[in-house]
């Protein structure tokens, strides 16, 4: 998927600019691109250290779990499987949280820890499928065991459609930059942006929901649960 | 309006505060714990850099080729039909890339329209309702190591596609 999109846009990109005559304008943005790529990261690796040094003193003083219990309800329906006690629950719950309030820089960091536990969890689904299945062809199975950690288990995909859904109520960057541009009312906007995104978030549950009905993984870890 | 931009600026310190001062009560040794805790977040970070040039090239690359222009010119006809600002377009488009770029353009139409006209609230509330897709999904998935996404990205243009209709009626509303 990302190999695709992303082969996409680097060959319209070029293939673009040759044929209007503004490679020269390619290779600036190309360059410019990788500059504030690299400067990013250096922004981030100093908010990134802090809150998850932050996070780590939260952690052992237990307030994580605190907050964990109190939207538990809604996590453990969004996340049927996700074990209950799995650290993938505490980052997704944190990140929800950051990105409620608003805290963009503290919820990708919770956010990434989160897809890093989801994945191990789905690797571990994939060694039992593996000790499961028939042990007659190894190498296959283990190749395909490797195939498997590559694909999004339902989790990823239900945490990130929220997460893109934006979940934040409100929209504090888009009130200065309205002040700023001498708006009358610059948080006019916060009804109707808590309304919209509060649509879209819907939306975004439902779709996943039905997705849920619809996934092998999702069936075969629920009659693993049952079973 | 004051309130509320008060009330975010002390988020943050009051968060740390809180923290800290819950890590003390409870006798841990706050900074050691925040200095091993710092570590995990230096490898995140190292580890999403590569991810980071690559997607950012390639929206660069489009960008500058004009591509998206080209994009947005299209879709003028079919999106004026239905009550979209064709103005909107370019940042419609960006927003699913990068959030500072979009922000830009928000800026721009702001100067040139004003931040009460119909498009200045379209884009008020549809950045306020809308995330970077392209962007969120390659930190993330990568974090996770996937390359298969399976309904990720239907879902999140579904989830993008009804904010902004929504941001549109809503702002034909107030």
């Amino acid at each position: 998927m990302l190999n695709i999109l992303w082969a996409t846009m680097m060959v319209i990109g070029v293939g673009w600019g040759m044929a209007t005559g503004r490679m020269e304008a390619v290779t600036n943005g190309a360059l410019d691109s990788v500059k504030e790529a690299v400067s990013l990261c250096i922004t981030m690796l100093g908010v990134m250290s802090l809150w998850t040094g932050l996070m780590e003193v939260a952690r052992q003083g237990n307030i994580i779990k605190k907050l964990t219990k109190g939207i538990a309800p809604f996590v453990n329906w969004m996340f049927p499987d996700v074990p209950n006690g799995d650290p993938a629950k505490e980052h997704i719950t944190t990140n929800i949280i950051a990105n409620i309030l608003g805290l963009g820089w503290a919820a990708t960091p919770a956010g990434l820890k989160a897809m890093e536990s989801l994945r191990e969890l789905n690797n571990k689904c994939d060694k039992t499928n593996y000790i499961n299945k028939k042990n007659d062809n190894k190498n296959c199975d283990r190749e395909k065991n490797l195939d498997g950690c590559r694909e999004a288990s339902d989790a990823m995909c239900t945490f990130l459609i929220l997460n893109i859904s934006s979940l934040q109520l409100i929209p504090v960057n888009m009130i200065a930059y309205r002040a700023q541009y001498g708006s009358v009312n610059p948080a006019g906007i916060i009804a109707p942006g808590l309304i919209a995104t509060f649509i879209s978030t819907m939306i975004g549950i439902l779709f996943c929901k039905i997705m849920y009905k619809y996934s092998k993984s999702h069936r075969k870890i629920k009659e693993l649960k049952g079973s | 309006m004051n309130i509320f931009l008060y009330f975010s600026n002390m988020i943050i310190p009051l968060l740390i505060f809180y923290v800290v001062m819950h890590g003390v009560l409870q006798k841990i040794p706050v900074y050691d714990v925040f200095v091993e805790g710092a570590k995990d977040g230096l490898k995140t970070v190292v580890g999403i850099l590569p991810t980071l040039i690559g997607l950012m090239v390639a929206v660069g690359v489009l960008r500058a080729s004009g591509f998206l222009d080209f994009l947005s010119s299209i879709l003028k006809a079919p999106c004026e039909a239905i009550g979209f600002p064709a103005d909107l377009i370019p940042m419609t488009l960006i927003r699913m890339f990068s959030s500072s770029a979009a922000t830009g353009l928000v800026l721009d139409i702001f100067r040139t329209y004003g931040t009460d006209s119909l498009i200045g609230k379209i884009a008020s509330i549809s950045m306020s309702c809308t995330e970077t897709i392209f962007y969120t999904m390659s930190v993330y998935f990568m974090a996770a190591k996937v390359t298969k996404t399976r309904y990720t990205l239907p879902g999140a243009l579904l989830t993008t596609l009804v904010g902004v209709a929504a941001s549109v009626v809503l702002a034909y509303m107030i």
